[in-house]
């Protein structure tokens, strides 16, 4: 700042202090370049669309565990196909990726070839930005609808046709502390966990791990991160038949009733004790890998984060406590679409189908981070059978209860924020079920009756 | 930062510079150096925000092209009648009435100690202002570890001496209070240097005098220190003020807004429209009714400044 200020080093030229001191700001700059430079959107936006032939540009939103997964399968893709100039990109999960997907495709510069979350995919199709995948494009490729879990494919459809290849189906699950369950009386002869499918036996294998683990029979993140509890809320809901939007996002159909009675139970769990009111998922983790909680209730990627800290553990299907016969959790799925691109180019389609089709036949790596996969011709091998915890919730698939379509619905939107804060305030005792409801349904009228930004 | 710049700054007569360098000639070189700051200042602060402007009249569409329906005032009704609204308004305000006095006053306090430490100085200096070059993902990730319930270092402490700890990141009552906390510890080091320098420049013969005409080290530091420290007080304020409107990072990070919005700042709502709900036109109409009250505090201040030198 001295010399800035005082006139005569102004007029002498650079003194020697401010060349220092401007190299080491570009030096500066020249690193954080290079820390970008794993995942650098700048470059492949500017690169993307250039007419490179043989090449693919396929971006993700995968970090942790599935990254690595991912970055096998990508290399899976490269040694089989040598010929073709494959580029990932990996870019900040949630509204970070769509916000550049969207803008990458509306700017004419997108991806060949990108990840999306199911229920994000629909208001991609509606703003125009994905291309229909044609039934004879994809045929040449051996990618037929009979391939895939009806459930899914057809979850994915938009007025009949398909816009995106479902990867698989990532369901919320239950996991549950083999050691803590032992010693609770919980598992049978076999080793297998009693069913809980009653909310009366569920609260009981909740109070029998809570003597064990003398701290919570169960654990789920409650704060700062609202979807958790939107994803308890949504599965409990759903196996009552409820509804929450209808004539896409227009309408709000919540049934006072049924939401009741979930949340009432969802306040038990908190206010008896049995889950800790005010944890966030972060906090939620630790308190099951440190065995103060018996079970934990979370999408299945988890997987990974307790198979590395060597805890006893094991998962199935989220317990079925208001369904009866009719079996439903909240679930979604990764898909693989192909965003618009400026031009019609049939050699492109096909080396992006050949991509989507090669990600479909490594389903196996894909599952080893919990997800179910919804390539029927794996899903119904022995190989995938023989996989475990990963196969006991495979019937998951066919009960997902996806989110409500509506352009501010889906994966990591605001009707997520909105209905997830609704149900933490009842989850951490904050609020009643009746206020809490009255709460979700302005929130979401407010956001029903504003005019589509799509 | 450094005694040097109190005793240099000024003692240059009043002559700056050749009068040859106010003539006609110098202006084109001028603009020539100036133009690779001028370009990238148009091109990415000007530019964007009038178009931001502009768009805050339109029904603009993040995953349309162009700037869809002309929507008048439409934009701004909607958030002057939105409850959202005036909710985060008032959590950004309430986050900035929760932070500024703290970082003023400790910064002042935490200046003084270090400056009358003999040896050393250099630690205390250090150890004030290191949090401050963290970032803020980082000062995130360390507080988030502190306040966990159950097993965080704050409940586990907190336990130890008897007190029940409240459950910091996940009470609506408690969250912004948190974030304060974690706010004031990561950002005290910034007012506290400009204290320390404030100090620095405060002549020692008006202490040496007062000690002499019998005033204790309170009266010193009432009488002469504050007063002497005004200006800089004046500084530290203002720019405090505009820091903690301007809240971001440490809700979006630490409690995504939450827990049930109590922690949604006026900027998050910005993104939270713009982007998750692509409705950029109502997003950018949002941030210029922000704007307009960071300008307000802004226009104080440079009154402030005005009348403070007129005074000197």
């Amino acid at each position: 700042m001295t010399s800035q200020r005082d006139g005569r080093a102004g007029r002498t030229g650079l003194s020697r202090r401010d060349l220092l001191r401007s190299a080491a700001a570009v030096a500066g700059l020249g690193l954080g370049a290079g820390l970008a430079g794993c995942s650098t959107p700048v470059l492949s936006g500017l690169t993307t669309g250039t007419d490179k032939p043989d090449s693919v540009d396929y971006w993700n939103l995968f970090g942790g565990g599935d990254g690595v997964r991912m970055a096998q399968m990508l290399e899976g893709f490269r040694t089989a196909n040598p010929g073709v100039d494959l580029s990932a990109v990996t870019l900040a999960w949630g509204n970070p990726y769509y916000t550049k997907l969207s803008l990458a495709t509306v700017g004419d510069k997108p991806p060949e070839v990108a990840v999306a979350h199911l229920t994000r995919m629909k208001s991609m199709v509606r703003s125009g930005l994905l291309q229909e995948l044609r039934p004879e494009d994809l045929a040449r490729h051996g990618i037929t609808p009979d391939k895939f879990t009806p459930a899914t494919w057809e979850a994915g459809l938009v007025d009949g046709k398909a816009y995106a290849i479902p990867l698989d189906t990532h369901p919320f699950v239950m996991f549950y502390n083999t050691e803590v369950c032992e010693k609770a009386g919980l598992l049978d002869s076999g080793g297998a966990l009693t069913p809980l499918d009653s909310p009366e036996k569920f609260t009981d294998a909740m109070a029998r791990a809570r003597k064990v683990t003398g701290a919570f029979g169960g654990v789920v993140a409650i704060n700062s991160e609202p979807s958790t509890p939107w994803r308890i809320f949504q599965s409990l809901y759903s196996q009552l038949g409820g509804q929450m939007l209808a004539d896409e996002g227009r309408r709000v159909v919540l049934d006072d009733a049924k939401a009741t009675r979930v949340l009432t139970f969802l306040q038990s769990l908190t206010a008896g004790g049995l889950f800790p009111a005010g944890v966030d998922y972060q906090g939620s983790i630790a308190l099951f890998a440190e065995q103060k909680a018996g079970f934990y209730f979370q999408g299945e990627w988890e997987i990974s984060t307790f198979q590395t800290v060597g805890l006893p553990f094991s998962m199935t299907l989220f317990p079925n406590l208001f369904g009866g016969e009719r079996y439903a959790v909240q679930a979604d799925s990764h898909t693989l679409v192909l965003p618009r691109q400026p031009d019609d180019d049939p050699a492109r389609l096909d080396r992006s189908l050949l991509f989507v089709r090669s990600m479909l036949d490594q389903s196996r790596v894909w599952t080893e981070g919990g997800h179910v996969p919804s390539w029927r011709p794996f899903l119904e091998s022995a190989e995938y059978r023989a996989m475990t915890p990963q196969s006991n919730y495979a019937a998951a698939a066919e009960g997902a209860a996806y989110d409500p379509e509506g352009w501010y619905s889906g994966s990591g939107s605001n009707f997520e924020t909105v209905t997830g804060s609704g149900v933490s305030t009842v989850l951490g005792g904050q609020q009643s079920p009746a206020a809490a409801l009255a709460q979700i349904r302005d929130k979401l009228t407010a956001l029903a009756t504003t005019a589509s930004p799509i | 930062m450094s005694t040097g710049t109190a005793t240099r700054a000024r003692p240059v007569p009043p002559v700056p510079a050749p009068p040859s360098s106010r003539g006609a000639r110098s202006g084109l070189p001028a603009f020539g150096f100036l133009a690779p700051f001028l370009i990238l200042y148009l091109a990415f602060i000007i530019g964007p925000a009038l178009y931001g402007l502009v768009m805050s009249f339109f029904n603009t569409s993040l995953v349309k092209p162009g700037l869809s329906g002309f929507a008048g005032l439409d934009n701004y009704a909607e958030a002057l009648r939105s409850p959202d609204f005036w909710s985060s308004l008032w959590h950004t305000v309430w986050f900035t009435i929760l932070t500024t006095p703290p970082l003023i006053l400790l910064a002042f306090l935490f200046a003084l100690l270090a400056d009358r430490v003999a040896r050393g100085r250099w630690f205390f200096r250090l150890a004030f202002f290191a949090p401050f070059i963290l970032p803020s993902a980082v000062v995130a990730l360390i507080w988030i570890f502190i306040y966990t319930p159950v097993i965080g270092l704050a409940e586990v402490t907190l336990g130890k001496i008897g007190i029940t700890a409240p459950v910091w990141l996940g009470s609506e009552t408690w969250a912004m209070p948190s974030l304060a906390i974690t706010t004031i510890w990561w950002t005290l080091g910034f007012n506290f240097i400009l204290y320390l320098a404030g100090l620095q420049e405060v002549p020692r013969e008006l202490y040496e005098a007062a000690a002499m005409d019998g005033a204790g080290p309170w009266q010193q530091v009432r009488r002469i220190t504050i007063p002497m420290l005004a200006r800089t007080t004046t500084l530290v304020a203002v720019l405090q003020v505009i820091a903690s409107l301007k809240v971001f990072d440490q809700m979006y990070l630490m409690t995504q807004g939450g827990p049930n919005f109590a922690t949604r700042s006026i900027l998050q709502y910005v993104y939270d429209e713009g982007f998750t709900n692509f409705r950029v036109g109502y997003a950018a109409a949002v941030s210029t009714l922000f704007f307009l009250i960071v300008l307000a505090v802004s226009a104080v201040w440079f009154t402030l400044v005005r009348r403070q030198e007129r005074e000197v």
